[in-house]
């Protein structure tokens, strides 16, 4: 088991819990129904005055007493409070072994929790299990994912056909020049676009688009209608092979 | 970033803005001041229409010389200009379309001679309403060569050409023009796919005018057309060369943008007993060619915008156009012009703004590709 990525990792998410009290900083996102919001583990409040921090399995929890919200810890203090949490979550899962999705013996965990209760049989196939952080997944679970996405894409379709959702002034939208996202070629990004004098990123041209051809204001880059604009770009070139670089 | 690398147009508006300002509140010398800076400034960014036919203007008087030595006996060599796919908005939301088409009338009154006729490859409005056609109508108006018009999809699906017949006509006609038959079709034809949708008349133009939506129907010429075109060429010898111009290219390139006409095949064979046929179409936006038989096709630039060319189907004796350059509104646009030749083929004149004019001479599709075969592009799609 690669126990030091596996300690690094839970220690950045300590960080980041003891800075925002979630996974990431929170962002301004303006309220529109396909905006996807980034869901949050609430923390229970603090007892002793300190910071409360939490494995990312969403349950696991410590207090550090004496640090304030926003203090840095030193790497050594660092390294022993996700020791404590890594120590408390091995207390409560006794045998079963932290796996992470890139771990190369997926059965582990499964072996391990069957000879928990009764004796393996060797010849039934091991289940696919990571542990109880990352839960197995059902078909429904993937149904339900890709409805999620495509509703994304399909809201980035809508702004992409919309000169007014596209803010244009002019009645041009997107569609007009690239059709089906024609001649966008995302794949080709990030790329020293010779127009602008520098490399740019897909959506630096989306916004460049918006600003010029188009006639409208920029997106803010985390803007639902920026983002959905590139998920429909990307889903158009499925199967094109990533190309960075390309003229 | 974007602030420092603008378009071409970005920056022509903001200097426009700026001397309008000024022109607010100035006296007598500060006016001539400010009217010789914006003409210098309008000068200096290339702003100005005419100059660019200079170089065809070149390029023709070398094809006149080859034209001259293919005087076999028949029709007599004749040429005409095109504008296509003006796209035209009301002058108050867009005035970019307007100046590309008044750009593109100014180049072919600029022609000397002047072509025997100019013909207007349809779409030149955007959503089919009274005011788009009337103004298109009107700017066509200034054009110093008689005009044919032909209908195209965007002019029709508002009121289902209420408005542009009663401009311009019937959308499906035929005259003799020095030993050519000439024959407009309207080939935008769609089955309906708006009442049991209900759609409005306005929803029903935006699902056309969006060129990748897959809810209307596929463009045809119709059976009742093909009759009409039956009967009008019963009459014409299988000699005389056919000149067909028609909105969509009578042949199925790539069926999701309706780059296709539903009924092209039953077309083509109607047309394919006579020796010398030519179709010119607009729709395409795209330096575009093939040869099917005996029927050459080629296609039209518009002033509006360049299409990518299609992800599958394309002609293959199609010699791609260069890609475009987002940051020049007239990169990839143009207009051109037609040579009928004394052998009743066509040669064209492919008249891209900013770049170098392309000429696609009739030898190289009918020997399929072996001779004359116009340049290649340096950068192709993606």
């Amino acid at each position: 088991m690669p126990k030091s990525r596996i300690l690094l990792i839970a220690a950045a998410a300590c960080i980041a819990g003891a800075a925002g009290a979630r996974y990431f900083p929170s962002r301004t996102v303006a309220p529109v129904a396909y905006a996807q919001s980034i869901p949050a583990h609430t923390l229970p409040s603090p007892t002793s005055g300190g910071v409360v921090i939490e494995l990312c399995d969403g349950v696991t929890h410590t207090e550090v007493k004496g640090l304030k919200p926003g203090e840095p810890m030193s790497r050594e203090e660092a390294l022993a409070v996700t020791g404590r949490l890594m120590a408390e979550w091995r207390r409560k899962h006794p045998g079963v072994p932290w796996q992470m999705a890139e771990n190369d013996q997926p059965s582990a965990m499964a072996a391990a929790s069957g000879a928990a209760k009764s004796a393996a049989s060797p010849a039934s196939p091991p289940k696919l299990q990571q542990g109880d952080t990352y839960a197995s997944f059902h078909e429904r679970d993937y149904k339900i994912w890709k409805a999620q996405t495509d509703a994304f894409v399909a809201y980035g379709d809508q702004v992409f056909h919309s000169a007014k959702l596209l803010g244009s002034t002019i009645g041009v939208s997107c569609d007009m020049c690239h059709p089906n996202a024609a001649n966008t070629h995302p794949e080709t990004y990030p790329k020293y676009q010779e127009q602008l004098q520098r490399v740019a990123l897909l959506r630096d041209m989306i916004d460049w688009c918006i600003e010029n051809p188009v006639r409208g204001a920029t997106l803010q880059p985390n803007d639902p209608r920026m983002r959905a604009l590139e998920a429909y770009i990307l889903a158009q070139r499925r199967g094109v092979p990533l190309d960075y670089g390309k003229h | 970033m974007a602030a420092r690398h603008k378009s071409v147009e970005t920056k022509y508006y903001e200097g426009r803005d700026r001397v309008l300002r000024a022109l607010r509140n100035c006296d007598r010398r500060t006016f001539l001041k400010l009217s010789a800076a914006a003409l210098g400034a309008v000068m200096a960014k290339g702003l100005t229409p005419p100059h660019t036919f200079q170089l065809v203007d070149v390029a023709n008087a070398g094809v006149d010389k080859e034209w001259s030595g293919t005087g076999a006996a028949g029709a007599a060599p004749f040429r005409f200009a095109y504008i296509s796919d003006a796209h035209l908005y009301e002058r108050t939301l867009n005035q970019r379309f307007v100046r590309a088409i008044v750009k593109a009338v100014d180049d072919v009154n600029a022609l000397d001679p002047q072509p025997d006729f100019v013909l207007y490859g349809g779409d030149l409005a955007q959503l089919g309403s009274p005011q788009q056609l009337e103004m298109g109508k009107q700017i066509l108006s200034n054009l110093k060569a008689p005009v044919k018009m032909m209908v195209g999809e965007h002019d029709w699906f508002l009121d289902l050409g209420e408005k542009w017949q009663e401009l311009f006509g019937a959308p499906t006609y035929s005259f003799d023009w020095k030993g050519v038959h000439v024959v407009v079709l309207q080939s935008v034809y769609e089955k309906d796919f708006w009442t049991a949708r209900r759609l409005t008349p306005q929803e029903r133009m935006q699902t056309v005018a969006g060129l990748d939506n897959p809810i209307q129907s596929r463009f045809e010429v119709g059976e009742k057309q093909r009759g009409w075109l039956k009967n009008d060429l019963a009459k014409v010898p299988h000699a005389t060369p056919l000149l067909i111009f028609s909105h969509s290219p009578l042949y199925k390139y790539y069926r999701p943008w309706n780059f296709w006409t539903e009924d092209a095949d039953e077309v083509q064979a109607i047309l394919r007993p006579f020796h010398k046929v030519t179709v010119i179409h607009g729709h395409t936006h795209q330096m575009l060619f093939n040869q099917i038989g005996n029927i050459s096709f080629y296609g039209m630039l518009s002033t509006a915008w360049p299409w990518p060319y299609a992800p599958e189907g394309l002609p293959p004796l199609t010699v791609q156009m260069n890609r475009a350059d987002p940051f020049d509104q007239f990169d990839g646009c143009g207009d051109g012009q037609f040579s009928a030749r004394a052998d009743g083929l066509i040669d064209t004149i492919y008249n891209l703004w900013d770049r170098n004019p392309v000429n696609v001479r009739a030898d190289y599709l009918v020997s399929r590709g072996r001779v004359d075969r116009p340049p290649a592009p340096q950068f192709a799609s993606y």
